[in-house]
């Protein structure tokens, strides 16, 4: 249990940490949105259309490491298993 | 006889457009490509976004540009941010309370120091901006393009004119009572304003 609860963990902080980074590495809250900008050629004006994204941001990165966090002080709770000596 | 009527109507015509006087521009843009974008630069953190919801009517005369005289209004739940929580909170009666005040709006009443070249005008539009239902007076440095007989360019089978209006400035949030004891290292108490819009004139 000890053993499992500790690659949870660790496979949790780097799912976590890779899927931060692969969506921008935002520093920032979370986006739920993203701007999209196109450029009016008469006016020279730049329209900006909202669509729907997912940038996780620092809050993101900070809850799934402490969720990580979580699983690898829980593993302490549970005994090594001991070893046996021939 | 004939000849000498015609001439008479192509005079009074040319004479007509001579003195055109001021043209109306309407700001409501159909294309949705208007736009007033915010930006709050705290210590902390850097808050910025937009709004699309633009309409107003700006009174511009081609002949003397510095007597252009207008109102730009902004829908006020129209302001949007990268974030759905963080606009929530915007809308809500802490910050703008978009609910009771629906619109922000400038209305500039004079120009000053306009300088005209060719079809732009820069100048410093002295006018009321009124926010979460504070009003004051500010001035704002505009730029304006007149782009004559361009509006078909956008909109098929439509004559008339097209008026770009440019501006960037400053306000206090503080000022207009926009959540003046938020920590200003979280949320700037200086936000940077950028309009960029067009409005039309159709001939009729």
């Amino acid at each position: 249990m000890r053993k499992a609860l500790q690659v949870v963990a660790v496979v949790l902080a780097l799912a976590i940490g890779a899927s931060w980074a692969a969506l921008g590495a935002n520093r920032g809250w979370t986006k739920t949105s993203r701007e999209v900008r196109q450029l009016d050629e008469v006016t020279g004006i730049e329209g900006i259309t909202n669509v729907k994204a997912f940038l996780p941001g620092v809050d993101f990165l900070g809850a799934g490491l402490l969720i990580a966090a979580g699983f690898a002080g829980a593993s302490l709770l549970f005994r090594k298993p001991k070893q046996t000596t021939t | 006889m004939k000849k000498q009527i015609v001439s008479l109507f192509v005079i009074a015509g040319l004479a007509a457009s001579a003195v055109a006087g001021p043209l109306s521009f309407d700001f409501k843009d159909p294309k949705g490509v208007n736009n007033a974008q915010f930006k709050l630069d705290a210590p902390l953190e850097a808050i910025s976004g937009s709004a699309g919801g633009i309409s107003g009517t700006v009174t511009y005369d081609p002949a003397n540009p510095g007597a252009t005289k207008g109102k730009i209004i902004v829908a006020a739940d129209s302001l949007t941010v990268p974030n759905t929580m963080m606009k929530d909170h915007m809308h809500g009666g802490q910050w703008l309370d978009v609910a009771t005040h629906k619109e922000i709006t400038f209305e500039a009443k004079e120009l000053k120091n306009v300088k005209t070249t060719d079809t732009i005008t820069t100048a410093d539009a002295v006018g009321t901006f009124t926010l979460k239902g504070v009003t004051k007076e500010i001035t704002v440095p505009v730029k304006l393009t007149y782009l004559k007989d361009k509006l078909g360019q956008r909109m098929p089978n439509a004559k008339g004119d097209l008026l770009v209006v440019r501006a960037n400035f400053t306000i206090k949030r503080s000022d207009y009572g926009v959540n003046p004891k938020a920590p200003t290292d979280k949320v700037a108490d200086e936000i940077d304003l950028t309009l960029s819009i067009a409005g039309a004139a159709p001939q009729k």
